[in-house]
């Protein structure tokens, strides 16, 4: 994610004269300095490694039962304690993470996409193009998404499929707002109006013009989203909504962790600790590169 | 002034329409028919189309639909399916428990982060401002329904200080008030850090402005011009702030009422969704969309009124 901006200003940057260093360095120099985003990116690369690589770290099958040993706290055998039926927690954990890292990485980029291009579409479009589109992202806001979540639920019932269509549903009118704000910021910049007096069509004034000064922002919006969607996947699986037992995910392990709380503390704790750490890396993360590549949008948001 | 009034009240409707018609067709989606569903396997087909009749089911879609709404227009949200109750009532029942908790956690919130981001603001980076931006992203990070698991563990079952199921007796207002701070400090922590934040980036703002330079320049101290002069108006984005979070406090007391065994709108909609029964999640969805489009509007009409200048902007 910090290679593409920093790429886009290399190139802007290429036509000034040699100064020793160009700006995609000193924007990576400024970053590297900021203890907390180097921080931020330390856990974030914990999420995607932890995810990618859960059966290697993993240190027993996800779904092994150990019924002598169940309910036990933090053992040498067992890392993080284990589950109701003797599953090790630790392992399952990680392989919750896989879960957690599919539905943000989809998520994410599907409303991304989404949002990017209904919100250019509704910055640069007729007006009426634009109310309506608005009028759409509010009436979407106007649901509270636990609540939207357990509606969707109740018709077609529980399964990871429907709560990526609730993530990416939620999470288009976010982006779609942001795009719309700087595409309409553009959209009588002399550039463009210069493009659209040569005759080239709205696709590729929005494709080949527009966006590339549009996407910046939104991809730190993005960097700052993966949290609050992990989060949804996590609460809406805690209810029973989303993801379904056996398979391991940290709202599944929170849940059954909740149940049994009175027996053994370990699962909430060890089923809510990377939850945090995720969030906390992508906020660090998500700050650090606003800071240094769209410093003006550091007041907004 | 009533430009404004008028044009805002008129997008609140039109939400309020979207959400009951998107609802409707949502539930008109659901696999199974309703009449065999209210009246189980052994109902005659003449019975059947009694009830059809009588519930106007056997009527085109659109139909339904005018027929749904002025029923709710004229408040009756209908009856719940297996004991035939109000939906209203049940509702008007369940209402000031989800209120109380979403009023609660804001209100708390609000006491502890409004002043927290405004004496982080008198002062940049001292220690409270740096203790201030640390809470904030923490509370943050953690989601409320961990941050209710969590606090059940420590104040409940650890340190066995209040009450973790229920929401306290009916009539004894100091129990209900002690089942209720384990949820309001759950629900409302991530926003201390929220409005922390929110007051301090707008507060800093407006102290660069020139009426603050002016009272600096009569000798004010810091803490007078923060609280009497500038927090008029740093206020204004943090209240369109709370009003829009609404939703997202709304969401997060679903979790809070189920985790602790309360009462309310979104326990309701929980188990009525469990127990497919559509009347009561229908009616009790609608009532949370209004009560959030309800609270935006206050909040937008508040902020109207105390700054002069957003009322020409619309």
């Amino acid at each position: 994610m910090s290679v593409t901006p920093s790429d886009n200003y290399a190139t802007v940057a290429s036509p000034v004269p040699d100064r020793g260093y160009s700006i995609a360095r000193e924007k990576l120099f400024l970053f590297a300095r900021n203890p907390l985003g180097m921080f931020g990116l330390l856990l974030v690369f914990l999420f995607f490694a932890g995810a990618i690589f859960a059966p290697v770290f993993a240190t027993h099958d996800p779904f092994a039962m150990d019924i002598p040993n169940r309910l036990a706290g933090p053992t040498a055998q067992h890392w993080a304690g284990t589950d109701q039926l003797g599953r090790d927690t630790y392992t399952r954990v990680l392989y919750g993470g896989r879960v957690a890292l599919e539905v943000a990485a989809i998520g994410v980029s599907v409303s991304l996409v989404i949002g990017l291009i209904l919100g250019m579409l509704a910055g640069y479009g007729p007006a009426w193009l634009d109310n309506l589109l608005l009028l759409l992202f509010d009436t979407i806001r106007s649901f509270p998404t636990v609540i939207l979540a357990l509606a969707a639920v109740a018709l077609l019932g529980p399964s990871l499929k429907l709560v990526l269509a609730i993530v990416i549903v939620t999470s288009i009118p976010g982006y779609g707002r942001l795009a719309r704000t700087s595409t309409l910021a553009l959209k009588n910049a002399e550039f463009i109006i210069a493009e659209r007096s040569l005759g080239a069509s709205m696709s590729r004034t929005l494709a080949r013009h527009i966006m590339p000064n549009v996407i910046g922002p939104l991809l730190i919006l993005a960097a700052m989203d993966v949290p609050v969607v992990v989060t949804i996947e996590a609460g809406l699986s805690f209810l029973g909504l989303g993801v379904q037992p056996p398979t391991a995910s940290w709202g599944t392990i929170l849940n059954e962790g909740y149940l049994i709380i009175r027996d053994t503390p370990w699962m909430v704790i060890a089923g809510g600790i990377p939850l945090v750490l995720t969030t906390l890396g992508f906020t660090f993360l998500g700050e650090a590169l606003r800071d240094v590549l769209d410093p003006k949008l550091r007041k907004g948001r | 002034m009533f430009l404004y009034l008028a044009k805002r009240l008129l997008l609140s409707i039109v939400i309020i329409l979207l959400a009951v018609a998107t609802l409707f067709l949502m539930l008109h989606m659901i696999p199974g028919d309703p009449v065999s569903i209210a009246l189980g396997p052994r109902a005659t087909p003449e019975i059947q189309a009694a009830y059809a009749a009588k519930m106007h089911l056997d009527k085109p879609l659109p139909y339904q639909f005018l027929i749904f709404l002025s029923n709710v227009l004229q408040g009756d949200l209908g009856s719940d399916v297996f004991s035939n109750r109000s939906v209203g009532l049940t509702l008007s029942e369940q209402l000031p428990f989800t209120v109380s908790l979403a009023v609660a956690a804001l209100g708390w919130s609000a006491l502890v982060g409004i002043p927290l981001g405004c004496l982080s603001a008198i002062r940049p980076n001292s220690w409270l401002d740096r203790f201030t931006g640390i809470l904030s992203v923490g509370t943050i990070a953690v989601p409320s329904f961990l941050v209710s698991i969590w606090a059940i563990l420590l104040f409940s079952i650890a340190l066995r200080w209040l009450p973790v199921i229920g929401a306290g007796d009916e009539g004894d207002i100091l129990d209900q008030l002690t089942h209720l701070i384990l949820p309001a400090f759950a629900v409302g922590l991530g926003w201390v850090g929220y409005l922390a934040r929110m007051v301090r980036a707008s507060m800093l703002e407006v102290m660069g402005e020139n009426y603050i330079r002016s009272a600096r320049a009569f000798g004010l101290r810091p803490r007078t011009i923060v609280f009497r002069y500038a927090l008029k108006v740093a206020i204004l984005p943090t209240i369109t702030l709370m009003g829009v979070g609404f939703g997202g406090l709304l969401s997060g007391a679903v979790f809070a009422e189920i985790i602790f065994s309360r009462p309310g709108v979104g326990r309701i909609i929980y188990d009525m969704v469990l127990a497919r029964n559509f009347p009561v999640v229908q009616g009790a969805v609608l009532a949370t969309i209004v009560l959030y489009v309800v609270v935006t509007l206050i909040a937008d009409l508040l902020v109207s009124w105390l700054d002069p200048r957003v009322r020409d902007s619309l």
